[in-house]
């Protein structure tokens, strides 16, 4: 994958308000606190500075203005990390956004401990729990610049409340922009495997594409699933993986407690259970370090996908390394 | 305003009056003592400064208003019906679990609601978000937000007050109903918030003190609202009211914030409250003869 291009998502989301922007969409606006250069808002603002309302640092009033520009035909952005979008102001998207069903999109950036050297009072594990929870809220988390190019274009086109979820890091672009179809709802199967599902989602994927690979060298398949939406979740792609790999890890950068491997767990343990490893962030803080590094320390890397599934597929036999 | 148009102006609160008593006995909980307080005001917004129309509770065109201390539903429903959003008839299923009128403000299953409310200090955000709108469709929109006195010790209420100056929102007026009482006790015991005029000047805005109870200074303040406009300044009106204004024995008395009345009391306010209307009525008459 060195040779991929890499950008991260909340650049494509930048990139992405503009394009839509451009193409006539009238309506949006985006909303900011005093974080511009770090969502990549500013890539709208610089061209279309009269639709583009800085908040200062007060999310909270920020997510109740987006509710009341909604309601007046408006179809409001608002952005700040997913610590303080998703954490300080939740309770304003839950009343002023969820219980009147509003159509305004939440823009988190920065999410996950690949915020890397702020550390854990900025790196956000909570987030996907927290929205999870929220009656009618949809929830996308891409994987790429690709992926997220259509989730914001799929959210803005989406009646109702969205949560996006991007990161800082660049990433691997590993979707063909000229056949890849977002659509809300829908996971997509990046390789063919019988022999376990691991089911990731954000910049895990890339992650779970390189366990895959170092797992056929040992001799074992792995179907690797693509899930950039957390609700509402793809039963039916979660289904096929329990009926046919019998085996099923999820790999999310956030807390393994209400994130996407809770969400795999509903659905397979309600309708087909079978074995679910999580990996994910262990009910623990992030810390600081470059994000590589602290993704390392936290276990969530191809090398610890590639354990997990030797344990589940071959437990009498234990890694070799 | 006339003495006629003031003597029925006066007649209307009494009627919202006895819906928010409806209300709260039918519902058996709720809040009456500051829904009683804003009484006064609720009608003015309805019956003279705002551009509604009850057959058309969608119309784009409007004037919005946010109940941001949105306890006080049951006074915000009792306006709406009289005005003729829905039947006046329906202000005792309150809080019922097959009503359409939920215990706090609901815009997707009430009439002329304009956004939902309940938690304190989100309203007024939202209504800073539709001035915002209305500015940028370029339209001639009002929006009118009503506060608690307690309500603005939520800390959103003042990122609002600041996002309302910086955005220049003179089309936005955000009344603050200083009744002086919340649950524990007197606010300024509880949490004290004044020189509110001074405060609220420093933000920025238009500030404007008035009795909240008194159509006649009501009047004026909405007058210097409108004449406000382009000014670049929202408006701030500091009502000073009385809790549980209309019922003898709920009047500044702080346990009349969220109880509602037994059957006697019921009772007792019901027969204040028409007495207060029959001569109003009575008055009404003599003008007119």
């Amino acid at each position: 994958m060195a040779e991929m291009k890499k950008i991260a998502t909340r650049v494509s989301y930048g990139n992405t308000l503009v394009e839509l922007a451009r193409q006539g969409a009238d309506d949006l606006v985006v909303f900011d606190a005093d974080l511009a250069a770090a969502t990549k808002t500013e890539i709208f603002r610089k061209e279309y500075p009269d639709r583009h309302f800085d908040c200062g640092i007060a999310e909270q009033n920020m997510v109740g203005v987006a509710a009341g520009m909604s309601t007046m035909g408006y179809v409001p952005f608002v952005s700040s990390f997913a610590m303080f979008a998703a954490g300080r102001a939740f309770e304003q998207i839950r009343n002023s956004i969820g219980y009147p069903h509003l159509n305004v999109k939440i823009a988190a950036t920065h999410a996950g401990l690949s915020v890397g050297e702020d550390g854990a009072s900025h790196q956000c594990c909570e987030d996907i729990a927290l929205m999870r929870s929220i009656p009618g809220m949809v929830i996308l988390s891409p994987s790429d610049d690709v992926e997220a190019r259509g989730a914001v274009i799929a959210a803005y086109n989406y009646n109702g409340p969205v949560y996006l979820r991007f990161s800082r890091l660049s990433t691997p672009v590993y979707h063909d922009p000229a056949t890849y179809q977002f659509q809300i709802g829908k996971g997509e199967r990046l390789t063919e495997g019988y022999d376990i599902a691991v089911i990731a989602t954000g910049l895990m994927v890339p992650e779970a594409l390189r366990a895959a690979v170092l797992a056929k060298r040992q001799g074992i398949s792995i179907r690797v699933i693509n899930m950039p939406t957390i609700k509402p979740i793809d039963e039916e792609i979660i289904l096929t993986a329990a009926r046919e790999c019998r085996r099923i890890i999820t790999v999310e950068e956030h807390s393994i407690i209400g994130g996407l491997g809770e969400a795999v767990c509903s659905v397979v343990s309600e309708k087909m259970p079978v074995p679910v490893r999580r990996i994910g962030v262990m009910d623990q803080f992030g810390h600081s370090g470059p994000a590589a590094e602290v993704l390392r320390d936290y276990g969530l890397t191809a090398e610890n996908i590639v354990a997990a599934v030797r344990e589940m597929v071959r437990p009498d036999r234990p890694a070799e390394e | 305003m006339t003495k006629m148009e003031t003597l029925q102006l006066k007649l209307t609160a009494t009627r919202v009056r006895m819906g928010v008593i409806e209300g709260t006995h039918g519902a058996g909980c709720g809040h009456p003592g500051g829904s009683l307080s804003c009484a006064d005001v609720m009608t003015y917004l309805y019956f003279r400064e705002m551009r509604v129309d009850p057959e058309q509770p969608q119309d784009p065109a409007r004037d919005r208003f946010v109940l941001s201390k949105g306890h006080c539903a049951p006074a915000l429903y009792a306006t709406l019906a009289e005005r003729g959003f829905f039947p006046v008839a329906d202000l005792p299923t309150l809080r019922h679990s097959n009503s359409y009128l939920q215990g706090h403000p609901n815009m997707n299953t009430v009439p002329g609601v304009d956004m939902s409310t309940g938690s304190l200090g989100q309203g007024v955000s939202a209504a800073c978000g539709m001035a915002l709108g209305a500015k940028q469709q370029g339209s001639d929109i009002n929006v009118y937000t009503l506060l608690g006195d307690g309500e603005i010790e939520e800390g959103e209420c003042w990122e609002a007050f600041m996002f309302a100056n910086h955005y220049k929102l003179d089309n936005l007026c955000i009344m603050i109903d200083v009744n002086g009482l919340q649950i524990d006790g007197a606010t300024r015991n509880v949490m004290n918030s004044e020189p509110l005029d001074k405060k609220m000047d420093a933000f920025g805005f238009n500030t404007i003190v008035c009795n909240g109870n008194s159509f006649a200074e009501l009047e004026q303040a909405f007058k210097m609202f409108d004449l406000s406009h382009g000014s670049g300044k929202p408006t701030c009106f500091l009502l000073r009211t009385t809790k549980g204004l209309g019922v003898s024995y709920m009047q500044n008395a702080v346990e009349w914030h969220g109880k509602a009345p037994n059957d006697e009391e019921y009772a007792q306010a019901m027969d204040e409250l028409r007495a207060a209307h029959e001569s109003l009525e009575k008055e009404i008459e003599l003008n007119n003869g």
